[in-house]
């Protein structure tokens, strides 16, 4: 496999307060600080070792290949320097230091409908966001179709797009943007849009791009999920250094044990309200750490609502997806079986599974939250709290092949002989 | 020791890897591109955004408007009437003779176009902030779409003001078109030219200094009374016409008035220099915008 992408030696320096003072003045008072030897009256405090003299290095000696046709996920919490190299890759912006070389044309989609006017038809739209993205008007035209299609919005190609839904406008440039000639597609987790039937379209795009088509993909998402769904080698930054790279689950195992705060998006917290109730807490305490799960063992979820008035007959339960995002079962609590929140304030409900039966896998919750008195629904929370079961110190001759099933079954096996072959 | 014997196994590993490999890269981002790397080449390949982009500004610019792109003449037509009866009617300042409104009408629609191209080029950077931040294309495609979208605009106007001079000359007003006329297109290329120049320049630094951004807008509106549009030249004292010819419209306006309606002042001397003001400006325009639109979208 050919060599793509060669990031070499990239570092990547700002100013602090991003040349910070916009005007003549505040330059001026800076470079006059500077002459007297006092310290610039701009400069932010902090001790972090990315500043140094009034510099921040977003990025610091990052190396790194990717081969043809490889999807790589870049993972790192807020500020580790992600959407730098995504930038300094889409040629949005320079490295300080350093060369990166491509092979092939690059298109990067770090928005959906970047350019898009309002004013413009659907139909005028494709065309002038393909050829921002790079295209030709030929290479448009030849793949019109193709995108009307792909969004299924026909009917409104030739409405303007500000009498689109945002739904609407959406599919329209993202089918765009999936439909674009390039051989390396850098992406910026462009799918937390749109519905939930739109996204698993759109995540089966990118899979068909990475894994049919041969075309390489970079892809920055903080959705482990989506990272994992995509990519099969990963590359984490934390503060502007590569800090691992390889296969992706391995890499996202390291990320998730070393940065605390990735932990912190394995717990779902919200913060009450004065006007209605709300889940401010969503928890499991699985079996092992951060969110492991062993199949078998015990595994309890916490939630923590909060009311500002008294609720008559609530209601809550969750759901738990599994990574096709199905659901696999759905638990309920009720008020007329256990009161709960009838007056205002915060209440915390367990829900406790003696024995996890889910059949090994990465799974999510789906929490619903109701009033069924005034047949109200407070909220519906997608995708929280991802946990993961697996197979610990079960030995068993058994092979745990992905997808093989939904959950397993307490059983009981027995052999009874029926009837006795004479001797042979 | 140890470490040394280190340090030769990471060269020795990573020197055959760039050597002994021929590759040939499409491309290459570098931390300090040259000067002249202008890549031309695939500005032309981005001709197709540029011809959607003047679409766009012209469809969407009179979107939901009943008069449409009537506007493109009212707005010029407005000023003139205005300034023919402020400066003309009241203020009683020659118009070597010529109709006002034709007079007035030359001087504007050039000084708008001029005006136009220097000022939206100058504020690229941060007129386009979002879109250069989530997306490249050579950033040269919008001082460009803008001259080629007021451009068009201009050409409208030049349609209105031939439709006056004929219906003055029809009149018999004293209006007498020559062979000059046909430097035009020239002129509106000199104005681009320079607009676009001069706006480059000043979008290299209007892109840190929010100020100079204001600054530009105030002196343009001075500079206009420093250019021969609500005055000829004509009657400008002899004293102070050097400081007036040392802006780079008063010979392009002049040429302008001179070649359709007969009167103002022409002379090769005074048009070679702005030529010349134009290329330079260009020249360092270009290698001005062309340094920093590479981090540009670091400082907005």
């Amino acid at each position: 496999m050919t060599v793509v992408v060669r990031v070499e030696n990239v570092s990547k320096k700002y100013q602090l307060g991003n040349i910070g003072t916009q005007s003549l003045k505040g330059d001026f008072n800076r470079w006059w600080a500077r002459m007297r030897g006092k310290e610039d009256p701009f400069a932010k405090i902090g001790d972090e070792s990315q500043h140094q003299n009034g510099e921040f290095w977003a990025l610091k000696d990052i190396n790194f290949e990717v081969k043809q046709g490889e999807a790589v996920g870049i993972i790192g919490k807020n500020g580790a320097g992600k959407s730098t190299l995504l930038k300094i890759l889409s040629r949005i912006t320079n490295p300080t230091i350093g060369n990166v070389k491509i092979k092939g044309r690059i298109a990067s989609l770090l928005e959906v409908g970047t350019g898009f006017n309002p004013d413009l038809t659907g139909r005028d739209n494709i065309f002038l966001n393909g050829a921002i993205l790079g295209m030709t008007k030929r290479e448009i035209a030849a793949k019109f179709d193709e995108i009307v299609d792909f969004s299924g919005i026909e009917k409104f190609i030739d409405t303007p797009v500000k009498r689109y839904s945002s739904g609407m406008y959406v599919r329209l440039a993202f089918a765009v943007a999936a439909h674009l000639e390039s051989e390396i597609l850098i992406l910026d987790e462009v799918l937390a849009v749109g519905d939930t039937e739109f996204q698993k379209k759109c995540l089966g795009k990118m899979d068909d791009v990475a894994h049919k088509q041969g075309r390489t993909i970079l892809f920055v998402s903080h959705s482990m999920q989506a990272v994992t769904t995509l990519t099969n080698t990963c590359i984490f930054l934390k503060n502007g250094q590569l800090k691992s790279q390889g296969f992706t689950q391995e890499v996202i195992k390291g990320y998730l044990q070393s940065d605390p705060s990735a932990l912190e998006q394995l717990i779902y917290i919200d913060s009450p309200s004065n006007l209605e109730p709300k889940v401010t807490k969503v928890e499991i305490e699985s079996s092992e750490s951060s969110n492991s799960q062993a199949y078998g063992k015990p595994m309890t979820i916490l939630f923590n609502i909060s009311t500002p008035s008294p609720i008559k007959s609530a209601a809550l339960s969750f759901q738990v997806m599994n990574s096709m995002d199905q659901p696999v079962t759905h638990l309920l609590v009720m008020d007329s079986e256990i009161p709960i929140a009838r007056k205002s304030g915060l209440f915390e409900l367990q829900c406790h599974i003696p024995k996890v039966r889910l059949y090994p896998g990465n799974y999510t919750l789906k929490v619903h939250f109701a009033d069924r008195f005034s047949k109200q629904k407070y909220q519906t929370i997608e995708r929280i709290c991802p946990f993961e079961v697996g197979v610990y110190g079960e030995i068993r001759d058994y092979y745990w092949g992905t997808g093989n099933a939904m959950y397993v079954e307490d059983c009981d096996w027995s052999v009874v002989c029926m009837d006795q072959y004479s001797k042979v | 020791m140890e470490y040394s014997v280190k340090e030769n196994k990471d060269i020795e590993s990573s020197v055959p890897l760039s050597s002994t490999e021929p590759e040939e890269w499409t491309m290459e981002i570098k931390s300090n591109p040259g000067l002249f790397d202008l890549n031309l080449k695939e500005l032309w390949r981005y001709r197709d955004l540029i011809s959607l982009i003047v679409k766009r500004d012209f469809v969407s610019a009179y979107k939901q408007t009943v008069l449409g792109p009537v506007w493109h003449f009212a707005e010029p037509m407005v000023t003139t009437l205005t300034y023919a009866f402020i400066f003309g009617g009241i203020a009683n300042i020659s118009t070597d003779g010529l109709p006002r409104i034709l007079f007035y009408l030359s001087g504007i629609m050039l000084w708008t176009y001029f005006s136009n191209c220097l000022l939206n080029t100058s504020s690229t950077f941060n007129a386009n902030a979002h879109i250069f931040g989530k997306v490249y294309f050579p950033r040269l495609v919008m001082p460009i779409t803008t001259t080629i979208s007021s451009m068009i605009a201009l050409g409208m106007q030049f349609i209105l003001f031939i439709l006056l001079v004929l219906f003055y000359y029809v009149r018999g007003e004293n209006i007498n078109t020559n062979i000059y006329a046909l430097l035009t297109p020239l002129l509106v290329i000199m104005i681009a030219g320079t607009g676009l120049g001069l706006g480059m320049l000043l979008s290299s630094v209007t892109n840190k200094y929010r100020d100079i951004a204001k600054l530009v807008g105030v002196s343009m509106r001075l500079l206009m009374f420093a250019t021969p549009i609500i005055y000829p030249l004509s009657k400008v004292p002899d004293k102070y016409k050097p400081i007036i010819m040392l802006n780079p419209m008063t010979s392009i306006v002049e040429t302008f008035r001179y070649g359709w309606l007969g009167t103002g002042s022409f002379s090769w001397n005074n048009l070679g220099y702005s030529l010349i003001f134009m290329l330079v400006s260009l020249f360092f325009g270009i290698l001005a915008f062309n340094k920093v639109q590479k981090t540009a979208i670091d400082t907005i």
